[in-house]
């Protein structure tokens, strides 16, 4: 089985104090450290389980400046057997839709019978881009995937409904689904693993090599553009409880005791 | 005549609330561009839902047919691409769900229809709309405009951004439509639902929960606050990343994919407060929330925060409770 994936590198925001830079449009990313997106971390993982049950090659794809090789080189640590990364300066400020006609044009040139990514970013969050590329390339998809068995020429799916709730479906192959968190557990990579990788060739492709024009992708290719950011309105916000440990302990109890009847 | 297409989202013979929320800002929208409001309806017999919405809406769109009983993004977006041809809506919205996120992108690309997903600020704007998101879960926000001069948009609307808000009846009609599919055999196919296995303790029943989130950092400091659950006689609960990384099962998750909880007093513990947490969590009578950032969303939502390092409060506030109690 051959499988495609396709990975985005990302600030990790997830426990940063994050602030908005001068430009009004984005965020100061400077202290803070990147890795791959959470979800594309179990999507790879999944590739790669998949390569080591049933054989074949694991290809990652990336769209991103000259960082996400380290991210691409994670991956190729993990298990990975090729790498390639999307590259040109027209691809900036593309939404969900451009990033997908990029990764679509990519993949058209290669054979598969199966593409993953993450079901979203940790940043955008569009959660867009696996869904348009399957529907690009022709090809069914299920999104929000945390459970696969592959039978022979398809695949059992489990999406993740609401509520605890999921639905099973079966999908012909070649198809894309989305995987969403907590399907495996994304293997451990060594520094020295790293090391191993750290001489592999990661190509770069830009639009002309893609047969897309310049028009068709990043900001001139988007559905939609980004205006501005702010931080959310916290509304009335949390009354918020200060002093000595001991003092806040102390207050905790009192409202555990008043509200929740704790004797 | 400006209309937008609501489209019904409805799970086991159940309308979803989001549905609910979309009419209600559908409704107000189409008011204030003078247009009116159209629910498409996709199901087997589904009659009973297309009554509940008519007063609601200007029209239902009832497409009724054997082979809608389950949702299937593949009939979903023939039946749609029929739709939306034909009628030309000048906005579509829909779920940004486990339905919506899987059939919405497809269908907007299919169609070459601008679509922007998980709105939770829709806004008439010279014609076109002005759209807020949130971006890095949900620590910021972003005003966004559509790029492509329509004269048709698509949005996914995220599920309790907008309240649904009683107003007048209006004299709805349901309109069916003769469905599009054939007997043509899909490259999908809808197997059966699974609920999630029951766990050990029932989070929903607890008075006083504990939860945990990405914040306690590895398994081995599960027992800190389990002892703090266990002084005030309270239940562990969590956010979907202790989940994910198998640190407790599934039947402690709080949020949309997991359990909805109206506890007492719910005290977060290193949760940022992504909405998908919050929606299972914002009922509870009491929420004391606990984390080092002091501009994590979960503030937003808590009656009473700590801005602390987690794992300097909570023993102080363990001993604190045993020493009280005795």
């Amino acid at each position: 089985m051959n499988i495609i994936v396709c990975i985005k590198r990302v600030p990790d925001t997830a426990d940063a104090d994050i602030s908005i830079d001068k430009t009004g449009k984005e965020i100061d990313k400077s202290g803070l450290a990147f890795d791959l997106n959470e979800w594309d971390s179990y999507a790879i993982e999944e590739a790669i389980l998949l390569k080591e049950k049933m054989g074949g090659t694991v290809t990652v794809f990336s769209l991103g400046g000259e960082d996400s090789n380290e991210s691409l080189r994670k991956c190729l640590a993990m298990g990975a057997d090729d790498a390639l990364r999307l590259s040109d300066p027209a691809f900036a400020g593309g939404d969900g839709f451009a990033t997908a006609k990029v990764l679509t044009e990519a993949i058209r040139t290669k054979p598969y019978d199966l593409i993953l990514t993450g079901t979203q970013a940790e940043d955008d969050g569009y959660g867009q881009v696996g869904v348009v590329m399957a529907e690009m390339l022709g090809i069914p998809h299920v999104s929000i995937v945390n459970r696969i068995e592959v039978q022979d020429k398809k695949i059992k799916a489990h999406r993740e409904l609401e509520g605890g709730l999921e639905e099973v479906v079966e999908v012909d192959l070649p198809a894309l689904l989305t995987i969403q968190t907590g399907i495996n557990e994304p293997r451990y990579v060594s520094i020295m693993g790293i090391r191993k990788v750290a001489k592999k060739e990661i190509k770069a492709l830009g639009t002309s090599d893609l047969n897309l024009k310049p028009e068709d992708v990043g900001l001139a290719g988007s559905d939609i553009k980004l205006e501005g950011i702010f931080l959310p309105p916290v509304g009335e916000g949390a009354a918020m409880i200060e002093g000595k440990p001991e003092e806040i302990a102390q207050k905790v109890f009192d409202i555990l005791k008043d509200k929740g009847g704790v004797a | 005549m400006k209309e937008i297409i609501v489209v019904a989202e409805h799970r086991r013979g159940e309308l979803r609330d989001v549905t609910w929320e979309m009419i209600s800002k559908g409704r107000e929208l189409a008011q204030s561009m003078g247009g009116e409001l159209s629910v498409a309806l996709l199901g087997k017999e589904v009659k009973n839902m297309a009554e509940a919405i008519k007063p609601k809406a200007n029209r239902v769109l009832l497409i009724e047919d054997n082979r809608l009983e389950f949702y299937n993004s593949e009939t979903y977006e023939k039946v749609f691409i029929q739709l939306l041809t034909e009628r030309k809506p000048l906005l579509t919205m829909i779920g940004h769900t486990a339905t919506g996120m899987d059939f919405a992108p497809s269908l907007a690309a299919r169609l070459k229809l601008p679509l922007a997903t998980d709105c939770i600020g829709i806004d008439p704007k010279d014609g076109t709309f002005a759209l807020t998101r949130q971006i890095y879960g949900g620590k910021i926000n972003a005003s966004v405009s559509f790029l492509k001069p329509g004269p048709q948009y698509m949005v996914t609307v995220r599920a309790g951004a907008f309240p649904a808000v009683e107003k007048e009846t209006l004299p709805g009609e349901i309109v069916s439509i003769p469905s599009p599919l054939t007997d043509e055999g899909l490259a999908r196919r809808f197997l059966e639902y699974m609920e999630a296995a029951a766990g050990e303790v029932d989070i929903t029943q607890a008075d006083i929960l504990i939860a945990i989130g990405r914040g306690i950092k590895d398994a081995e400091n599960l027992p800190l606050v389990k002892e703090l659950a266990d002084s005030v006689g309270g239940v562990l609960a969590c956010s979907r990343p202790v989940v994910d990384k198998k640190w407790l099962p599934k039947g402690c998750q709080v949020g949309t994919s997991g359990k909805t909880v109206k506890p007492k007093v719910y005290i977060a513990i290193g949760i940022s407060g992504a909405f998908q947490h919050v929606a299972g969590m914002k009922g509870a009578g009491t929420i004391i929330a606990i984390n080092k950032d002091p501009k994590a969303p979960i503030f937003g939502v808590a009656q009473y925060g700590i801005v602390a390092d987690l794992f300097k409060i909570v023993p102080v506030i363990k001993d604190k409770i045993k020493e009280l109690k005795k």
